[in-house]
C-alpha cells in the first residue's frame, strides 16, 4: 500500500466493489454500499427494536432509558415542525436519523484498516461509508420526494395540489400559470437534490480529507521531513476525526429535520 | 460515484426500514412512554391529593382541639361559678340558721327573765307578808290584804 502513488491511493479508496447485473452501465450494484448499509440498518434499528419489543411502563433500565431519550428527542423534533399525527412522520424521522448516523459513523473507521481487511478477504475494493455513495443519499432523498408528492395529494387532493402548482406563488392569472408551474417544479426538485447532495457532499469531502491526511502518512520516514509528515498525519487525522463526530451527527440531524419539514410543508395549504 | 441500480436497492432498503420502524419500533416505544407518563401524572396527582387531605385533616384536628379547649374552659368557668354559688348558698343558709338560733336564744332568755321576774315577785310578796307577820306578831289575813299585796306586786 505504501508503495502506491498518490492518485492511485485516492482512486483506490474511492472505488466501489461492483457487480454487474445486466446490460449497460446502469445495471451495476455497489455491493459494498448495499451490504454496509444493510448491516448498519439492521444493527441500528435492530438494537432499538430489541428495546422497543420489551419496553414497559415500569422503571426502565439504562439502555431503555437511552433509547427512550432518543425517541423523545426525535418525537419532540417532529412535534415542533408538524402539529398532526406523528404515527408515520415520527418513525420516518427515527429511521432517517438512525440509518444516516450509523452510515456516517463508518467514516470514523480509519480508511486504511478497511482497505487492509478487505484486501485480506480478497476484495479488490471496499467503501465502508454508504453515505459517501450518491446512490444511497439520492435513494433516501428521492424517497422523501415521493413522500412529499404523496402527502401533497393526500392533504390537498389531486385538484388542490394541481391548483397550487399552477397558481402559487404568483397568483391565479392564467398568464402566470406557466411561470408558477416552472417555479414549483424547480422548488420540488430542489428539495431532494439538495437533501441528497448535502449529505453526500459532506461525507464525501470528509472522507477525502481523511484520505489526504492518510496520504501524508504514507510519506512518513525516518528523515526530519518524514517525521514531520508522519506526526502531522496522526495529529491532523485525530483532530479531523474529533471534528467529524460533530459532522456525522449534524448531517444525520439535518437530513432528518429537513425531511420532516418538507413532508410537513406538503400538508400546508397556500 | 455514478448513479446505478444501487439506487433502487437502497430505496427499497429505506422503504423496508421505514415500514419496520412504523410497524415495530414506534408503537411499542410510544405506548410504553405514554403509559409511564400517565402513571407518573397519576402518581403526582395522588400525592397532591394526599397532601391536600393531610392539610384538611390537620385543619379538622385543629378545629376539634380548639372546640374541646373552649368547651373545657367553659365547663371550668361554669363549675367555678357553681361552686361559688354553692358556697354563697351555704353561707347564707348558715347565717339564717345562726340568726334563727340567736333569735331563739334571745326569746328563751327573755322568757326566762320574765319567768324569773314573776317568780321573784311571788317570792317578794310572800317575803313581805312573812316579814309583816313577824313585825305584827300576828297573822295577817291574806285575804284582807290581797288588794294591797296585788298593788305591791305590780309596783315591783
Amino acid at each position: 500500500m505504501a508503495a502506491q502513488n498518490p492518485s492511485d491511493y485516492i482512486a483506490h479508496h474511492l472505488t466501489n466493489l461492483t457487480v454487474k447485473v445486466g446490460e449497460g452501465g446502469f445495471w451495476t450494484l455497489n455491493i459494498d454500499t448495499i451490504i454496509m448499509s444493510w448491516v448498519l440498518g439492521l444493527v441500528g434499528m435492530g438494537l432499538i427494536w430489541m428495546v422497543a419489543k420489551g419496553a414497559t411502563a415500569e422503571v426502565p433500565g439504562r439502555l431503555q432509558s437511552f433509547i427512550e431519550m432518543f425517541f423523545e428527542f426525535v418525537d419532540g423534533t417532529v412535534r415542533d415542525v408538524f402539529p398532526g399525527s406523528r404515527a408515520f412522520l415520527g418513525p420516518l424521522a427515527l429511521t432517517i436519523f438512525v440509518w444516516v448516523f450509523m452510515m456516517n459513523l463508518m467514516d470514523l473507521i480509519p480508511i486504511d484498516w478497511v482497505a487492509t481487511v478487505s484486501h485480506g478477504l480478497g476484495a479488490p475494493a471496499w467503501k465502508a461509508v454508504p453515505s459517501t455513495d450518491l446512490n444511497t443519499t439520492f435513494a433516501m432523498s428521492f424517497s422523501v420526494f415521493f413522500l412529499i408528492i404523496f402527502f401533497s395529494f393526500k392533504a390537498k387532493g389531486a385538484g388542490g395540489f394541481m391548483h397550487e402548482l399552477f397558481t402559487a406563488p404568483f397568483g391565479s392569472n392564467p398568464l402566470l400559470w406557466l411561470p408558477n408551474l416552472a417555479l414549483n417544479i424547480i422548488e420540488l426538485l430542489a428539495k431532494p437534490i439538495s437533501l441528497g447532495m448535502r449529505l453526500f457532499g459532506n461525507m464525501y469531502a470528509g472522507e477525502l480529507i481523511f484520505m489526504l491526511l492518510g496520504l501524508l502518512g504514507t510519506i512518513a520516514s525516518l528523515s526530519v521531513g518524514g517525521l514531520i509528515a508522519g506526526g502531522a498525519s496522526v495529529v491532523l487525522t485525530w483532530a479531523w476525526a474529533v471534528f467529524h463526530i460533530l459532522i456525522i451527527l449534524l448531517q444525520a440531524f439535518i437530513f432528518m429535520v429537513l425531511s420532516v419539514v418538507y413532508v410537513a410543508m406538503a400538508h400546508e395549504h397556500h | 460515484m455514478n448513479i446505478n441500480a444501487t439506487l433502487l436497492v437502497q430505496a427499497l432498503s429505506f422503504a423496508f426500514l421505514i415500514w419496520f420502524s412504523v410497524k415495530f419500533i414506534w408503537p411499542p416505544l410510544n405506548r410504553a412512554i405514554d403509559e409511564r407518563n400517565k402513571r407518573i401524572a397519576d402518581g403526582l396527582a395522588a400525592a397532591e391529593k394526599g397532601k391536600a387531605s393531610l392539610v384538611e385533616a390537620e385543619r379538622k384536628g385543629e378545629t376539634a382541639m380548639k372546640e374541646a379547649r373552649e368547651r373545657a374552659s367553659g365547663v371550668l368557668g361554669e363549675s367555678e361559678k357553681r361552686a361559688m354559688q354553692i358556697v354563697e348558698e351555704a353561707k347564707s343558709a348558715a347565717k339564717e340558721e345562726a340568726d334563727r338560733i340567736i333569735a331563739g336564744a334571745r326569746e328563751q332568755i327573755a322568757s326566762e327573765v320574765a319567768k324569773a321576774k314573776t317568780e321573784l315577785r311571788e317570792q317578794v310578796a310572800a317575803l313581805a307578808v312573812a316579814g309583816a307577820e313577824k313585825i305584827l306578831q300576828r297573822e295577817v289575813d291574806a285575804k284582807a290584804h290581797t288588794e294591797m299585796l296585788g298593788k305591791l306586786k305590780a309596783q315591783l
